[in-house]
This record gives structure tokens, C-alpha cells and sequence, in this order.
């Protein structure tokens, strides 16, 4: 460790930020302090809350003006705390780059990229009339996007998201920074992008020199990347350690508890005996427009079962789970549960109503983000009422017993029922949700995404609730994902979709350790692990897999 | 971008928020005042000693200008009195309110009742409906509903009370505005999840309606409402400014103003008094629709101004 010897670049210490939010105010980080030395990629750590962003944003004094920052914030051995406006303005994309997590919103949709681009580097006035343009090209081909010339030209929408997340670091390493802050940079991303992105920060901390600042909450990444990490809970640094050590020998007991809740390829759950059907698909063709969602996929889900649906964003496997709901129309092909035929029902929804309706109450729906599935105007009761209040005629005292008895099943407090939506946390939302998806008992149930919204140690909770509600209740499920481990974890089957077609389908083991597919394979590769050895050892191999 | 923001669980609540906007609070307090002063309106002018329909030809000269400071501003006469007529203008004034009320208030009822209904089902149905009641609100629109009203002042039949016609016509040209805003909040929460899946229950349409769309578009009725009303408080007195809003003797503002304008050389006190209150509720009412929207809409809620 010779680095110890020299000053740091960023050296943090005794920082404190706080809001003030009228009542009183709200302490988002306190006592934190680490330093990032040169060359070197920091991880800030944690769940939602644990004052990570918050942390980064304060280097660069981005944060809302309610925020109070106090503490030493010393960045080439001056103090960023209370400088001026100016002095911060000169850093902000000059000394200092940022990464941040959503590409799309972070770019100005109305400009072509080549100009927000150019714009970064007029405004450090580093290069002056025609060589801009050459600086731009430039700038494109370091971050590895093939056809400079033609991203330049092109509007935000016109690129896919690992595309953007490439421009938007050659936007950030305009100025030639000597410090990058990324935050949750490939949370928006598919795994095979995010493998991609995660290379090419390596490649500037190893060919630049650069420092990288990297906000995470997956330690998955953090394992592929981080030299050193910095454990974050409730605005307090826990542990902080170099990498190696601390997925090894972890020594505070929340970053034992994270590492533990973190998903992991390894034990697939055995296939069951497949029961007799509750739905199915065959050659399903779903059409928007004249865009092709989903071409030809046969799928089958047995009573008692839970099938896993994997693929990236704009596979079509969400749209397979809006078909079994009802939601979607059929364009061809046939599409059945409980042996009720949607693609008649669905093509005229008003003729049909009273048989959807009847459908519908055989079928549970858990959906991605709790926060927006519920009803933010209706208590959790109301919720949970609701398919009650629309399939069974119960008086209001059987249904009230039937929310407690449904709030006792997911574990939760009883008293809970008259609160609304703001006033519980994420994991405690979508248990709701999934209470009101199990209220009539359904024979099926589609879970789109359940866990992509939630922390960890949520998610860990929550997978658990539903492997033991299953088991209990005896569902056929439809479990829509994009994290392999996730499914891994809930699966019986595991089906992997890729641009609409199905690629390969079998048991969980079958497919998630003996895969066939190439890209099957691509997509498992590309999964970040949460160990450090290992995952080293799989990027060579995926490197070196690649002709 | 993630900056951890205190959760919305910590914002305040919204009538907390409005109580702590000054403006806000001065508007609401305008309008209960006028609320008052038109509920009282008998009562205050009998305090002084008049009504708005006793001429006083002692009060006004020759030529018919009132008599004394200011228009005739007296004990006697708190505001002076009416050119010509030599009317008490405080009574004029007071009485003016209920009538300026009874209107802004019946019209914008009637064109939220309908506006809502329209929005509400043209947004929900889409289709063909959607495109039929869409087009007919942008002729809506584009049509002179000033010169509309004129004509149907002429030969609407003399035994309909002219309030309700005024009512009438002009809360079913409102319409047209608030069913466009609750078409589109109608068409952004069905994409929300929370309408999906109640969708995905089995929901039918009046339940979807009533349960999940009504409760979500409250707070933009309520503050459409609001900021409604000065517009229908503004289009009765321009009818009666032009001479085909309520007919004369029933006070109204907008009438008073027209009749003002004549006089504004010799007796400005005639013009200023309806004016002035005219100003001041529609302000107000503006003011506080305002401060209720930045309370209501979380999105605005907690940004310093």
C-alpha cells in the first residue's frame, strides 16, 4: 500500500449533510469519511437511504438548497466546503466528471448528442472552432462506440441505453478529469451493457489514471470493479475495506447481512411434478403497432409450478405476462388460462367483459414498482379489499377478517390496514401488493419484475415470502424477470426470451448451469458475482471468449 | 439522478402548505370577506339606511351629477351615489356581489359537471368518442361565443329569467377547458400501474372510474375549479358591461361599470368602487387557486419561490 504515503486526491472527513424539511430536519449522512488516492476505484455502498447519493452529490455541491453540509471535503488539497460558485463550476466537468444512472433523463433530449457534447467542451474552453468537432469523434471512438460520426449526429432517443451511458462518459471525461464520479451507472442497463460499461470504466482507471467515485447498491459490480469499499448505512460508514477483504472477511455484521442477501447462481430449486395446466401459450404473436413484441413463443405453466421468464428489456417477456393477465391483446397464435381462450376475449374486450371479469378473478398480478401500483388515494385495506369488493359478496365484517388473514400471510401487522401507500416502505408495499394478488385465491400468478425495484435485503425478504406463499397455496406462477439469480431462486422452470423469440426452456438447472444457447450463455456470463476472485476469473473468460 | 430526498411521508400537509402561503391566505380571506358581504348584503344596506332601488333625486344636480365630495360620498351615502338616479352605489355595490356569485359560482358548476363527465369518459373510452368529443371542443374553442350570446339575448323568450340564460350560456361554453385537462390526467393514469392492476383484478368501468380515476383527479378539480370561477365572475360582467347580462334594476358590477365609463370624466368615484371589488375578488380568487395547486400538487409542493 504505497499509496498511504502520498496525499489523496479526495479526502473526506467528518462530512455532515442534513435537510431541512419544516419539521424539523432530516440527517442524511453523518461522520463520513474516506479517501480515494489516484488510479483507484472507491465503491460507496448501501440500501436506499444510507446517504450514498447524497454523499457524491455533496462534492459537487449538488444538492438541494434545503441541503447543510458541513465536514472537510478536500479535493487536490483544497477544502470544497464553502468555496465559492465559481471555483465549483470550474471543477463540475472539468477536474471532476460524473457518470449519472439514467442516460435518457440525464441527456437533453431535444439536442443531438455530438452538440451536448461539444457543449461540455466549450464550456471549459479546452479546444477552440473545427478541432471540437474532432475532439468530439474522438471522445466517442475512447468510450468504444463504434460509427462516432453517426452517434453524433443521432438524438437521445435514437440510442439504447448502453450506447447513451458510452456517450455520457465521453461527455464526462471531456474536460479530462482526474476524478469520476459514477453514480449507479449501469443500474438502468441489461446485464450484457452493464458488462460493457463496467469494462470500459476499468479501461480509464488503467489507462488514465483516473480515480473513480462509484455509487452502488450491487455488490455484484462492486466485486468486478471497486479496489476499495465503503459500507454505508443510514448516513453512517460501517465498515470500509479493500475489496478483497471485505467479501472475504466482512466485519461488521450489516455488511455480513448484505452480502448474505445478495442472490447468487448455485442451488436451483428441483422441478416438481408438472400438474395439469393452468395456462398456457402457443406460437403468441403480439404486435404494437407494427412493431413485433413477442414472435411466436410457446410456453406452459402447470398448476403448482413456478416458471421463470427471463430476458433484457425489450425481449418481450413482460409483454407474455400482460397476455396471461388479459391486459394485451393477441395478435396470433392462442393464449389460455384455466382453459378460458384470451385471444377471443382480449380482441373484444367490451363484448366479453363478464368473461374477462370471471377470468380475471382466477389470476393474481404483482407488478414491478409497489410505489405506483397502489392506489396512493386508498388505504392498504382498500386495496386488498378491492377484488373482494369485485368477485365474492361478502358483508364488511368477512372482509375485514379475510385483509387481516391476508396481511397475516405476508407478514404484516394487522394494524397496517388503514395506513396508505407513502407511509410504508418499499418491501412492506409490495407485500401488500401480493396480499391483494392472493386475495381470491388464484389459481395463477403473474409477477412482473416483483423484486427489480426493491433493495437487497428486500428483495432476499421478499423472495422467501413468495417461495413459502407458494408452497402454501399451491399457485402456478409466471415469475418475470431479468436477474438470473433472482430466478434461480423461485423457479421450478426457467424460459430465456431474446428479441421476442424464445431461445431455450427447461428446468432451473438445465438452463441456468448446463445452458445450451449462445446467448444463454452471454447473459449468464455476464452477470457480475459478488466475489472478487471469481468474478476476475470470469471476465477473462468472457474476455477472452469474445473472437 | 438519486439524491436521497426525504420521503414525501415527511412533506407537510396541504393544508399546513396553504396556511403558510401568505398570498394564499390573503385571497382566501378576500373571498370569505365578499362571501360575507354578499350573504349580508340586505343587511348592510339597511346598516346605512338604503336599498339599490330607491332613486334620491335630492342627491344629484341638474345635469344628473351626483352632489357633494367625491360622487356624493357622505355619511349618508358610504360610497355616494348613482349618476342621474342618485341610487345608493354602497348598496349597488354589496348587492352586486350576489349577483357576480350567484353566477360565477352556478356556471362553474355547471361547466365542471360537464366538463369532468366529458373529460372523464372521452379520455377513458378513447376510440372514436374520444376523437368525436375532441374535435367538438376545439370548435368549442374556436367559436365567438361573445357574439353567440348577444344573439341569443335577442330572442331568447322574456319569460326566462336572464340569470339562469347567463348561467346557462356561459357554464356550457366553459366546459371545454377543464375537459380537455381531465382528459389528459384521465389518459396519464391509465398507463399508471396502480389502474393496470386494478384492471388486472377484474375491475369494471364504474368501479375503475369511481375508485381509481375520480380520487386521483380531485385535487385538479378542485383547483380548476378555483380558478375558474373568476373567469365566469369576469364573463358576467363583461355581458353586462356590453348591456346583455342581467337587466337592470338587479345590481351588478360589470353593468355599474359600463355605465361608469360615461361618467369617468365628471365622477371617477363611480367607476372606481365596482371596479375596485370586481379586482379584488377575481384577484383573490386567482391568488388562491394558486396557492392551493402548489399545495395539492406534490410535484410543486416544497420548491421555494
Amino acid at each position: 500500500m504505497t499509496e498511504t504515503t502520498v496525499s489523496p486526491l479526495l479526502a473526506v472527513a467528518d462530512l455532515a449533510i442534513s435537510f431541512d424539511t419544516g419539521d424539523g430536519g432530516h440527517q442524511a449522512a453523518r461522520g463520513v469519511a474516506f479517501q480515494l488516492h489516484r488510479g483507484r476505484v472507491l465503491a460507496l455502498v448501501g440500501e436506499s437511504g444510507s446517504g450514498k447519493s447524497v454523499t457524491a452529490m455533496s462534492i459537487l455541491g449538488l444538492l438541494p438548497g434545503n441541503a447543510r453540509v458541513a465536514g472537510s471535503l478536500l479535493f487536490e488539497d483544497e477544502e470544497l466546503i464553502g468555496c465559492g460558485p465559481e471555483k465549483l463550476r470550474a471543477l463540475r466537468g472539468g477536474r471532476i466528471g460524473t457518470v449519472f444512472q439514467e442516460p435518457m433523463a440525464a441527456f437533453n433530449p431535444v439536442l443531438t448528442l455530438g452538440d451536448q457534447i461539444a457543449e461540455a467542451i466549450h464550456t471549459h474552453k479546452i479546444f477552440e472552432g473545427t478541432s471540437v468537432k474532432l475532439r468530439v469523434r474522438q471522445l466517442l471512438t475512447t468510450v468504444g462506440l463504434d460509427d462516432p460520426d453517426r452517434v453524433a449526429r443521432s438524438y437521445p432517443h435514437q440510442l439504447s441505453g448502453g450506447q447513451l451511458q458510452r456517450a455520457m462518459i465521453a461527455m464526462a471525461i471531456s474536460g479530462d478529469p482526474v476524478l469520476l464520479i459514477a453514480d449507479e451507472p449501469t443500474t438502468a442497463l441489461d446485464v450484457t451493457a452493464q458488462a460493457g460499461i463496467l469494462d470500459l470504466l476499468r479501461e480509464l482507471r488503467d489507462d488514465r489514471g483516473m480515480a473513480i467515485l462509484l455509487i452502488t447498491h450491487d455488490m455484484g459490480v462492486v466485486a468486478d470493479l471497486a479496489d476499495d469499499v465503503v459500507v454505508l448505512d443510514r448516513g453512517r460508514v460501517v465498515e470500509t475495506a479493500p475489496a478483497g477483504r471485505l467479501f472475504t472477511e466482512p466485519a461488521h455484521a450489516y455488511t455480513k447481512a448484505l452480502l448474505e442477501a445478495v442472490p447468487r447462481l448455485g442451488d436451483p430449486r428441483p422441478a416438481p411434478e408438472p400438474g395439469p395446466e393452468v395456462a398456457a401459450v402457443g406460437d403468441l404473436v403480439v404486435e404494437y403497432g407494427r412493431f413485433r413484441a413477442v414472435d411466436g413463443v410457446t410456453l406452459r405453466v402447470g398448476a403448482g409450478e413456478v416458471v421463470g421468464l427471463v430476458g433484457e428489456s425489450g425481449s418481450g417477456k413482460s409483454t407474455v405476462g400482460r397476455v396471461l393477465a388479459g391486459l394485451v391483446p393477441v395478435t396470433a397464435g392462442t393464449a389460455t388460462v384455466g382453459g378460458a381462450d384470451l385471444t377471443r376475449l382480449t380482441r373484444h374486450p367490451w363484448r366479453h367483459a363478464r368473461a374477462l371479469r370471471r377470468l380475471r378473478a382466477g389470476i393474481g398480478v404483482v407488478f414491478q414498482d409497489p410505489a405506483s401500483s397502489l392506489n396512493p388515494r386508498r388505504t392498504v385495506g382498500d386495496s386488498i379489499t378491492e377484488p373482494l369488493v369485485l368477485h365474492r359478496d361478502l358483508d364488511a365484517a368477512a372482509r375485514r377478517a379475510r385483509v387481516e388473514e391476508l396481511l397475516d400471510a405476508v407478514r404484516l401487522p394487522a394494524g397496517l390496514r388503514t395506513r396508505y401507500p407513502h407511509e410504508m416502505s418499499g418491501g412492506q408495499r409490495q407485500r401488500v401488493a401480493i396480499a391483494r394478488a392472493l386475495a381470491l385465491n388464484p389459481a395463477l400468478l403473474i409477477a412482473d419484475e416483483p423484486t427489480s425495484a426493491l433493495d437487497v435485503s428486500v428483495q432476499a425478504r421478499i423472495l422467501d415470502l413468495l417461495r413459502s406463499l407458494q408452497r402454501d397455496f399451491g399457485f402456478g406462477c409466471l415469475f418475470v424477470s431479468h436477474d438470473l439469480a433472482v430466478v434461480e431462486q423461485v423457479a421450478h422452470r426457467v424460459a430465456v426470451m431474446h428479441r421476442g423469440t424464445l431461445v431455450e426452456e427447461g428446468t432451473s438447472g438445465e438452463v441456468l448451469h448446463r445452458a445450451q444457447h449462445p446467448y444463454t450463455r452471454k447473459l449468464l456470463a455476464a452477470v457480475p458475482v459478488a466475489d472478487p476472485v471469481r468474478q476476475a476469473a470470469r471476465r477473462v473468460a468472457r474476455t477472452a471468449g469474445v473472437p | 439522478m438519486v439524491v436521497d430526498i426525504p420521503p414525501p411521508e415527511l412533506a407537510r400537509h396541504p393544508l399546513r402548505q396553504l396556511a403558510s402561503d401568505r398570498w394564499a391566505v390573503a385571497g382566501g380571506a378576500t373571498i370569505v370577506v365578499f362571501l360575507l358581504i354578499a350573504l349580508a348584503a340586505p343587511l348592510l344596506s339597511g346598516l346605512e339606511g338604503h336599498d339599490p332601488y330607491t332613486y334620491d333625486l335630492d342627491a344629484v344636480s341638474d345635469t344628473g351629477a351626483p352632489l357633494g365630495f367625491g360622487g356624493g360620498i357622505s355619511v349618508e351615502h358610504w360610497f355616494g351615489v348613482e349618476p342621474m338616479t342618485g341610487r345608493d352605489l354602497f348598496a349597488i355595490v354589496v348587492h352586486g356581489a350576489r349577483t357576480s356569485f350567484l353566477v360565477g359560482f352556478a356556471a362553474t358548476a355547471l361547466a365542471v359537471l360537464i366538463g369532468v363527465a366529458v373529460g372523464l369518459t372521452a379520455g377513458y373510452l378513447g376510440g372514436w368518442y374520444d376523437r368525436l368529443v375532441s374535435r367538438f371542443i376545439d370548435v368549442l374553442f374556436g367559436f365567438p361565443w361573445l357574439v353567440f350570446v348577444i344573439a341569443l339575448g335577442a330572442i331568447a323568450p322574456a319569460d326566462l329569467p336572464k340569470q339562469l340564460l347567463i348561467i346557462l350560456v356561459i357554464g356550457l361554453f366553459g366546459w371545454p377547458g377543464i375537459a380537455r385537462v381531465v382528459r389528459g390526467q384521465t389518459l396519464a393514469l391509465k398507463q399508471r400501474t396502480f389502474v393496470v392492476a386494478a384492471t388486472a383484478l377484474g375491475a369494471g368501468p364504474g368501479h375503475l372510474l369511481r375508485h381509481q380515476y375520480l380520487p386521483n383527479l380531485t385535487s385538479t378539480i378542485i383547483v380548476y375549479s378555483t380558478m375558474t370561477i373568476p373567469g365566469m365572475i369576469g364573463a358576467e360582467a363583461a355581458l353586462s358591461f356590453l348591456g346583455v347580462g342581467v337587466p337592470p334594476p338587479t345590481p351588478a358590477w360589470g353593468r355599474t361599470i359600463g355605465d361608469a365609463v360615461g361618467w369617468v370624466q365628471t365622477d371617477p368615484m363611480f367607476l372606481v368602487f365596482p371596479g375596485t371589488a370586481l379586482f379584488l375578488i377575481t384577484l383573490a380568487f386567482n391568488l388562491f387557486g394558486d396557492g392551493l395547486r402548489d399545495a395539492l400538487d406534490p410535484r410543486t409542493r416544497g420548491l421555494k419561490r
